[in-house]
């Protein structure tokens, strides 16, 4: 949306008036509750940061919402709103399951690289399927997403279920990948490394969600193809004048963001659990909405926002543990408040803000 | 100026003293002062964002005034929405009409004014009272049709039913022939008298100077927001009007040598489209456009010349016609660029320009395929900014920042921006619709002679506009459509305003006989 | 035969059970949307709903001052969805992606702290739900043939919200096509301009039906947990606002084919528990994981366009603006 905000409110101080707004909302539930939110806070922080192996928790969650934010994002640049992310993440996870249930014993690293192309092929399939809806007929991306959602989570509880699950297990889950297909854990290759920094799940594929942010930044600002993309998302009618096709934008901008969330899949798959499990997705493809509008659709932005939420999952799971009237899901609920504050709300400073920092209209020529 | 009330004579049906309105830096209107005479047909005249509909909107209740007074049959009133002004007696008929597509013209008419909590009984009482109306005023319509089915002329008599409906007594029309025929625009005067002849008042918003004579007793002009005189109509001429309208003798001919023109560069043979909802907006249309001459299309808007230019730049899908290009057909838009046509479209905002992007970014637009602005996939930014600022400077855009938004510019400059665009890929065909529409006067000089300009570098444009007096100014051939035809093709040299104006009102010459 | 007719008319019975939060949560949609605003969030205030009834119930023991919470909180929810939308001209699916998370997490976080049992609201004791009412005559007329246990069974026998979502069909096509308030709603979705120099408030309308969508949806959610099911668990909506949505677009925000839509989508969940185990000609067994997912599928395939064209209300999800 054009705005005559300089850069450093609208990426900087706005984010935070909309956090700030939704950390006060949040914190008057703690105090209805009957607790101290300045306790929370603490609380919070700690469980986040104090201690290594928190920390790596932190940066483990991080890792999902970074490939989540970076999915919501994309779309958004092409103007379209997916909410697809749990239904794409799950459906990556698919691919790379079967990859490793299958093929999990190939060697090193052939085994990974593959996995992690199956990933985002399956995930951009899935998002793929809104993308044609909407570019062919014209059927709105946010109920298709919706509905893929649930017959994604449909046909994984089936084959978990059935097909694909252990034997001799009632659990619904598959057998555990062969060692080779796993994504090494840090803590694991700190300790080779003589370092110790507590046992947690986080695991490479954090650093293939920053390559996967300097590939996006690359994309969309430095590419005639991200050009074209941010084209049909600023002005269809633009676009078709350009020459360029809204259509062909459309599936590409679907497939790209149903790949990435696809991609969240290792984190979970290979890096941490090293089997398919039922809803691993855990609701982290809605989090990357939040992640993405906070972030204003900018890669750094996005690590940030990525970075907070991790604090606030890791952190929030400490906080019930340690304050049992809260309970986890009061993440959720601050979720839900960021994605109020920095997308149904956002132009709710807007007023106050340009009438301080607005640069000032350009007069006409005499 | 202040308007003297003279003892013994009614109070004036409709009176604006001292009027101010701002739309953030932009004072749309200065210290107003307006009185119009009961009974009476009354025009404001004014160029594009002379602040005529501002100030209607604001005696009407849309916008509030941030200053000054309103009165009405003498006694002061405070307007806060158009219900108010509806209830003063005070009628709009707006220039893009409020209607309700899928409604019937009675539900359209009962909007507002259902006469009670359920529909039945107010239907009833409606019905009657407008087949009254319309007997009165010559206002035929069809109660029970789809406004969606309607033509545009009789939408318009809905409009007005709507506010008669409704007790106007003052009538204010803005810009009402905007979208209709000669004809259609001569029967809307016979109602306007009749209106008059009933007692009503009706102020008429025009930029038209033919309909100030024809229809109208008094006329106010209004320049950059203010108001600038008041004249009776009989005791002034349309040359004074359009000097006082544009504050200087105007101009209407560039200085041009005759054309030369060459080969066909654009072949349109027989040419038919027809729109999203099947409606044949263009109708077997065929005509040429030679290297080094202007072609102008003129007609009433609304008569097919905007889904022409979009077919022939290749955005639109052509029903069935061929259009060549150096005697190839356009396969899209993409493809049409590929062939050397360069586009400048009648809707910048929406179409030219990518709102929220950096000029230099607009720059590209359509071009952004060439080797020129990418390697590898990857654009070369510092490349484009630099071609962006040399065309800025070139085309005298203000200010010269590449890097600043779209928004940010004026209408003048954004349309320098884009003409700089589509003019310096050095087309061989230059599709231009609108050029100086929302232009200052300043600009609208410089766009001509840019145009004549490449008319004599040999290339072949193509003009469509509404503007009758660009038409006649730029065109070495004129072109006139009506209804998605072609009713007359003339030289320049042999056309005058008379002779088109006919043709635009769809009377082909052999018929006028 | 008599087995599949006792089966059918079971069937029928089940159907209609589970279409009444659609029908409710439908209707409430339908009045959003015809003014203009998108209502992503039915799902958010069903689930808001549900929670406050039950919460009101076991607290109070009374299945009403339940209902009235729920339609309570469901307002509030649809207030402030319009605060976002229509005050604040923000995006409407945004907003209503937003609720629905926010309710999501509050829900449990609120019954994990007031009721201590990991996130639900049991409503057990007397008077607390809505229990199921028998209409005049069901017993005498149980034995004549066809009719009797069609009306014993079928229509008589469901709890008072039922009976009011099926009430609430003709009500909304009344009030939509035969009232002023009815005619302003569908112009505001279609032009709001032509509303706004008509005199009427724009902004006005647009509130009101979100009150309409509010109180609807609250009866909807009160179902899910004091009259079908007896409590609050988490995400116990379970997608119906979506479903609702999609019979919405299915029916192309008419009343009584909206109606048809729901039915249907409420048929293919009623039937799903019957096919377990089922084999069927043909197909073999069908998984119950196909045939939960039928309604998502269905919903697709209409969007897709083969199952006809969905023509929404000309102004739907912009923020009215005045132009200059």
């Amino acid at each position: 949306m054009p705005t005559k905000l300089p850069p450093w409110v609208n990426y900087g101080l706005l984010p935070l008036m909309n956090l700030g707004m939704a950390f006060l909302v949040a914190g008057l539930i703690v105090v209805i509750l009957g607790e101290s939110p300045i306790e929370a806070v603490r609380l919070l922080v700690f469980g986040a940061f104090g201690y290594g192996e928190a920390v790596g928790y932190t940066l483990f969650y991080t890792t999902n919402f970074i490939f989540t934010g970076l999915a919501v994002a994309l779309a958004f640049q092409c103007g379209l709103f997916n909410i697809g992310g749990e239904g794409q993440a799950y459906i990556g996870g698919l691919g790379v399951g079967l990859v490793g249930i299958y093929i999990g014993h190939w060697p090193v690293p052939i085994g990974i690289m593959i996995g992690i192309m199956a990933a985002a092929l399956f995930g951009g399939l899935w998002g793929f399927i809104p993308g044609w809806l909407q570019a062919r007929r014209g059927s709105h991306t946010v109920i298709t997403t919706i509905m893929l959602n649930f017959i994604a989570a449909s046909i994984m509880t089936y084959l978990l279920v059935d097909p694909l699950r252990r034997e001799g297990q009632q659990i619904p889950e598959s057998v555990t990948f062969d060692e080779r297909i796993w994504l090494p854990q840090l803590h694991e290759v700190f300790a080779e490394l003589g370092l110790a920094i507590g046992r947690s799940p986080l695991n490479a594929s954090l650093f293939i969600a920053l390559v996967c942010c300097l590939l996006y930044w690359l994309f969309v600002w430095k590419t005639r193809a991200g050009y074209e993309l941010r084209v049909v998302g600023r002005s269809e009618a633009a676009a078709v004048y350009g020459g360029i096709s809204p259509a062909r934008q459309i599936m590409i901008a679907m497939t790209l963001s149903g790949a990435l969330a696809g991609l969240m899949s290792l984190n979970e798959v290979l890096g941490a659990q090293h089997r398919l499990t039922l809803g691993f997705t855990g609701g982290y493809g809605f989090v990357g909405i939040a992640v993405a509008l906070m972030g204003r659709g900018h890669p750094i932005g996005i690590i940030l926002a990525a970075l907070l939420f991790g604090a606030l999952y890791q952190g929030g799971s400490e906080l019930a543990f340690d304050m049992p009237t809260i309970n986890r899901d009061m993440v959720v609920v601050i979720q839900g408040l960021v994605i109020l504050f920095a997308g149904a709300l956002e132009h709710m400073f807007r007023p106050w803000l340009e009438a301080r920092f607005a640069r000032p209209a350009v007069p006409a020529p005499a | 100026m202040s308007v003297a009330v003279t003892a013994g004579q009614p109070a004036p049906a409709v009176a604006l003293e001292g009027v101010n309105k701002s739309f953030g830096p932009v004072h749309a209107n200065q210290d107003i002062a307006l009185a119009v005479q009961p009974g009476t047909i009354h025009g404001i005249i004014g160029e594009n964002g002379a602040g005529k509909s501002t100030l209607m909107n604001i005696l009407y209740g849309f916008y509030q005034a941030d200053s000054g007074r309103i009165l009405v049959d003498g006694k002061e009133l405070v307007i806060k929405s158009p219900e108010d002004a509806i209830a003063a007696g005070i009628g709009m008929v707006h220039q893009h009409f409020m209607l309700v597509e899928p409604f019937t013209v009675l539900e359209n008419i009962l909007l507002g004014a259902e006469g009670g909590w359920t529909l039945e009984a107010g239907a009833a009482r409606a019905r009657e009272e407008l087949l009254r109306l319309e007997r009165d005023y010559a206002l035929e319509v069809d109660i029970d049709a789809r406004i969606e089915d309607l033509p545009v002329g009789i939408q318009q008599r809905v409009e007005i039913l709507k506010a008669l409906f409704r007790g106007a007594r003052v009538l204010i029309l803005d810009e009402p022939t905007g979208v209709l025929t000669p004809q259609e625009a001569d029967h809307l005067f016979r109602i306007l008298k009749s209106l008059k002849e009933q007692g009503r008042t009706v102020i008429l918003i025009t930029h038209k100077l033919r309909e100030i004579m024809a229809v109208t007793d008094n006329v106010s002009v209004m320049r950059g927001g203010e108001m600038v005189a008041h004249r009776k109509t009989a005791e002034t001429t349309t040359e004074e009007l359009a000097e006082l309208m544009v504050g200087r003798k105007v101009l209407l001919r560039v200085e041009k040598r005759p054309a030369r023109p060459k080969a066909p560069v654009l072949d349109v043979e027989h040419l038919e489209v027809v729109d999203e909802l099947g409606v044949r907006r263009v109708k077997d249309v065929s005509f040429t456009v030679r290297a080094g001459e202007i072609v102008g299309i003129a007609g009433v808007a609304g008569n097919g010349q905007s889904q022409l230019l979009e077919a022939l730049s290749g955005i639109r899908r052509i029903t069935s016609g061929r259009v060549l290009l150096h005697g190839a057909p356009v396969l899209d838009a993409a493809d049409a660029r590929r062939k050397k046509l360069g586009h400048v479209p009648e809707d910048r905002l929406r179409m030219g320009l990518v709102r929220g992007f950096p000029a230099y970014e607009n720059a590209i637009l359509g071009y952004h395929l060439l080797p020129a602005y990418a390697e590898h996939g990857f654009l070369k930014k510092r490349g484009i900014i630099e071609h962006c600022l040399g065309w800025m400077k070139g085309y005298d855009v203000r200010p010269v920042a590449p890097l600043l938004q779209a928004t940010s510019f004026s209408g003048g400059n954004q349309q320098k921006l884009v003409l700089a665009r589509e003019m310096e890929h050095d087309p061989d065909l230059l599709l231009v619709g609108q050029p100086t529409r929302g232009v200052d006067i300043g600009a609208i000089e410089f766009i001509h002679k840019r145009l004549i300009a490449m008319r004599d570098a040999g290339k072949a444009i193509l003009l469509v506009s509404v503007e009758l007096d660009e038409i006649l100014s730029l065109a070495d051939r004129i072109i006139v459509m009506f209804d998605g035809t072609i009713t007359g093709e003339l030289e320049a040299s042999a056309a005058d305003a008379r002779r088109i104006g006919m043709l635009m009102a769809g009377i082909r010459e052999e018929m006028a006989a | 035969m008599e087995e599949f007719w006792t089966q059918a008319l079971l069937l029928t019975a089940s159907t209609f059970r589970l279409a009444t939060p659609l029908i409710l949560a439908a209707m409430a949609g339908l009045f959003a949307e015809r003014s203009g605003i998108v209502d992503i969030g039915l799902e958010g205030k069903m689930l808001g709903a549900a929670f406050a009834a039950a919460a009101a119930a076991a607290m109070t023991g009374s299945a009403w001052v339940g209902l009235m919470t729920a339609m309570g909180v469901s307002f509030a929810l649809a207030m402030l969805h319009g605060f976002a939308c229509i005050t604040h001209r923000g995006d409407h699916v945004v907003s209503g992606v937003a609720i629905n998370i926010t309710v999501a997490g509050l829900g449990p976080v609120l019954a994990d702290a007031w009721f201590r049992q990991a996130g639900r609201v049991p409503v057990t004791g007397e008077g607390m739900r809505f229990r199921s009412i028998e209409l005049p005559f069901a017993q005498a007329l149980a034995d004549v043939p066809v009719v009797g246990p069609l009306y014993a069974n079928v229509l008589s026998g469901h709890n008072i919200l039922v009976y009011v979502a099926a009430l609430s069909v003709p009500l909304t096509a009344w009030v939509v096509y035969k009232t002023r308030f009815g005619l302003r709603l569908r112009a505001v979705g279609e032009n709001p301009s032509a509303v706004d120099t008509a005199g009427i408030s724009v902004t006005a309308m647009r509130f009101r039906a979100l009150m309409i969508t509010g109180l609807l949806c609250g009866i909807a959610g009160a179902y899910l947990s004091i009259a079908q099911g007896a409590g609050f668990t988490r995400d116990m909506s379970a997608g119906k606002g979506f479903l609702a949505l999609a019979a919405l677009i299915f029916g192309k925000w008419r009343p009584v084919p909206v109606l048809f839509a729901c039915l249907l989508f409420a048929f293919a969940d009623a039937i799903q528990a019957r096919l377990q185990g089922v084999d069927l000609p043909l197909v073999g067994e069908v998984p119950t994981q196909a045939i939960q997912a039928l309604p998502y599928l269905l919903t697709i395939l209409l969007l897709a366009g083969f199952v006809g064209r969905a023509v929404a209300p000309k102004a739907i999800g912009q923020p009215y603006v005045k132009e200059r």
